[in-house]
């Protein structure tokens, strides 16, 4: 599936979204590599949610330009959505449906053929170890199984990158961590991570980190840059400092 | 002293799921006091039987003395709940929500202003913005500031701090600390481990079920095995290596580096070792200091 032969997954120069006289994201410019594990943080009213939707083709930028998976987000948004991976935390699975229901109509949507999605099936069930479950309504699997079902079925048409949205937010920490490793699988074997979260520790597990302030990016490195930079000792220490200069009144 | 909240054997099913199983809890007045736990450990569960909202299949609740199903509307002029969900009227201003909630409860905002004073302070700038309009942490504190309206004298916070940024979070911490300075009880809820710290109390929650309760010191204090910190460059295989070692129980990550749960048996010099056998050269391994977020894999682990 990976159509992108270009060393990133995302490019993106000058992207801005105006609502009227609201500028919410404004030129943001920043690369993603291939595999990398991307965190995208930011206060609340930054402007994340707002970049996440114009990178996924959800949203028509003002200005600006990009590519993602290897499509032009002005201009092929639609096979942007073919391409990439989604999950979020608070929506991601039909509970009506059952285990096995979800992963089909997924799978149909992304237009899978009916052998395709056997071997799919079969594989999310050996390795999460959930076959008992494929007829168990969604609402009736405990939160922890039912986020890496979640995961498994973003990523059921192989895509070359995947968007996660706050994943892991309310888990436990048990669970929370159980998730990283499944990300740190995917990123293993090539597959581009681009997540949003509020637990600062998991910053720590991204291979580079952009912090939004107001509409723009403030800072953007690895972990480990971050805290020289900015003289911390921990994740939480950056983010505290580079958002406490935030002036957007949310 | 009465207890400003006791709870005794509080059980509660939906369907066949046991939301709580057999919860006693004492609260003391004046006490910041959170219940510790991921989605699903019964948190929102207990805060509507405490505020009088939902019956318990078996067990008492008392909140200042008085028996929540018995008394309860004597109770709701007492207690100020704020659920999960945002549950102002989105179609009206910040300051008609504010004059409804004080119409409710037959207070007027005048009387009630010096308490909500810092948490409305903000919002008094947009008096006639619309409710929905507002961004989620002034919905917050607008909730915040309707809940406490009638000046209650306990606080029942239901994750406030959900979704809700570091900075926004460590804000509304400061908060509770200088309203319960002004005698509030307050119970608040959470996902994040990390604010147990900002509790006097707190009560670690998972499947219904209250697995300990205590100061956050006291709770960290009692943790079984010894504690450390483990980095290497290569994180990854520092932590499937250090996983296969019998003399450590528990190996998981913690930020920029790996927690280990380790046995008497434990000697850091021979973990080293070790990992320079299996090709990790620059592994260092020292002490580390538990927080809530270890007590509560600990707590969970043998599930």
């Amino acid at each position: 599936m990976i159509k992108d032969k270009s060393p990133y997954a995302i490019t993106v120069c000058g992207l801005t979204k105006r609502f009227g006289s609201f500028t919410a994201v404004d030129h943001i410019s920043f690369d993603v590599a291939q595999g990398e594990i991307f965190g995208f943080l930011g206060a609340n009213g930054a402007g994340k949610t707002t970049a996440m939707r114009m990178l996924c083709g959800l949203s028509r930028p003002t200005s600006g330009s990009g590519m993602v998976a290897g499509y032009d987000i002005r201009t092929e948004p639609e096979a942007i959505k073919r391409h990439i991976g989604y999950m979020s935390q608070r929506f991601s699975l039909y509970e009506g449906l059952t285990a096995g229901e979800n992963i089909k109509l997924f799978a149909t949507v992304y237009g899978m053929t009916d052998s395709a999605i056997g071997r799919a099936t079969d594989e999310i069930c050996r390795r999460l170890d959930m076959a008992d479950m494929l007829s168990t309504l969604v609402k009736e699997i405990p939160i922890g199984w039912k986020q890496k079902l979640a995961f498994a079925v973003s990523t059921i048409h192989r895509p070359g990158i995947v968007f996660l949205d706050e994943p892991t937010g309310g888990v436990d920490p048990v669970m929370r961590r159980r998730f990283w490793e499944e990300i740190y699988r995917v990123s293993s074997e090539g597959m581009t991570v681009f997540v949003t979260t509020h637990y600062l520790d998991e910053a720590e597990y991204c291979d580079r980190v952009s912090i939004m302030v107001d509409g723009r990016i403030a800072a953007l490195d690895s972990p480990d840059a971050l805290k020289i930079r900015y003289g911390a000792a921990t994740m939480d220490e950056v983010f505290r400092t580079v958002a406490r200069d935030a002036t957007r009144n949310e | 002293m009465t207890a400003a909240i006791a709870t005794e054997g509080l059980t509660k099913s939906y369907g066949s799921v046991k939301a709580l199983d057999n919860v006693s809890l004492n609260i003391e007045p004046g006490e910041l006091f959170g219940l510790i736990g991921p989605d699903g450990a019964g948190k929102s569960t207990l805060h509507r039987i405490l505020a009088t909202l939902l019956k318990p299949d078996a067990g008492k609740a008392a909140v200042l003395g008085l028996d929540v199903v018995r008394y309860y509307s004597q109770l709701r002029d007492r207690i100020g709940y704020m659920p999960e969900r945002f549950s102002l009227y989105h179609d009206m201003t910040v300051m008609e929500n504010l004059r409804f909630f004080a119409s409710l409860f037959g207070v007027n905002i005048a009387d009630s202003y010096p308490l909500i004073a810092p948490v409305f302070r903000q919002l008094s700038k947009f008096p006639d913005r619309m409710a929905g309009k507002l961004s989620g942490g002034m919905k917050q504190k607008l909730a915040l500031s309707c809940a406490l309206i009638h000046r209650p004298e306990i606080l029942l916070l239901d994750e406030p701090t959900t979704g809700v940024d570091a900075v926004s979070r460590s804000e509304f911490w400061d908060m509770l600390g200088s309203l319960r300075e002004k005698g509030i009880t307050i119970v608040v809820s959470t996902s994040y481990m990390d604010e147990a710290t900002r509790c006097g109390r707190i009560a670690v929650i998972d499947k219904g079920r209250v697995l300990a309760a205590g100061t956050p010191d006291a709770l960290t204090r009692h943790m079984s095995g010894k504690l450390y910190n483990a980095v290497a460059s290569d994180m990854f295989g520092l932590l499937t290596r250090l996983r296969k070692m019998p003399e450590i129980t528990d190996c998981y990550t913690f930020g920029s580096t790996l927690h280990l749960i380790t046995t008497g048996r434990f000697d850091p010099a021979g973990a080293i070792g070790y990992l320079k056998a299996e090709g990790i050269a620059d592994a260092r391994i020292y002490p580390a200091t538990p927080g809530i977020e270890d007590i509560f894999i600990q707590l969970t682990r043998d599930d």
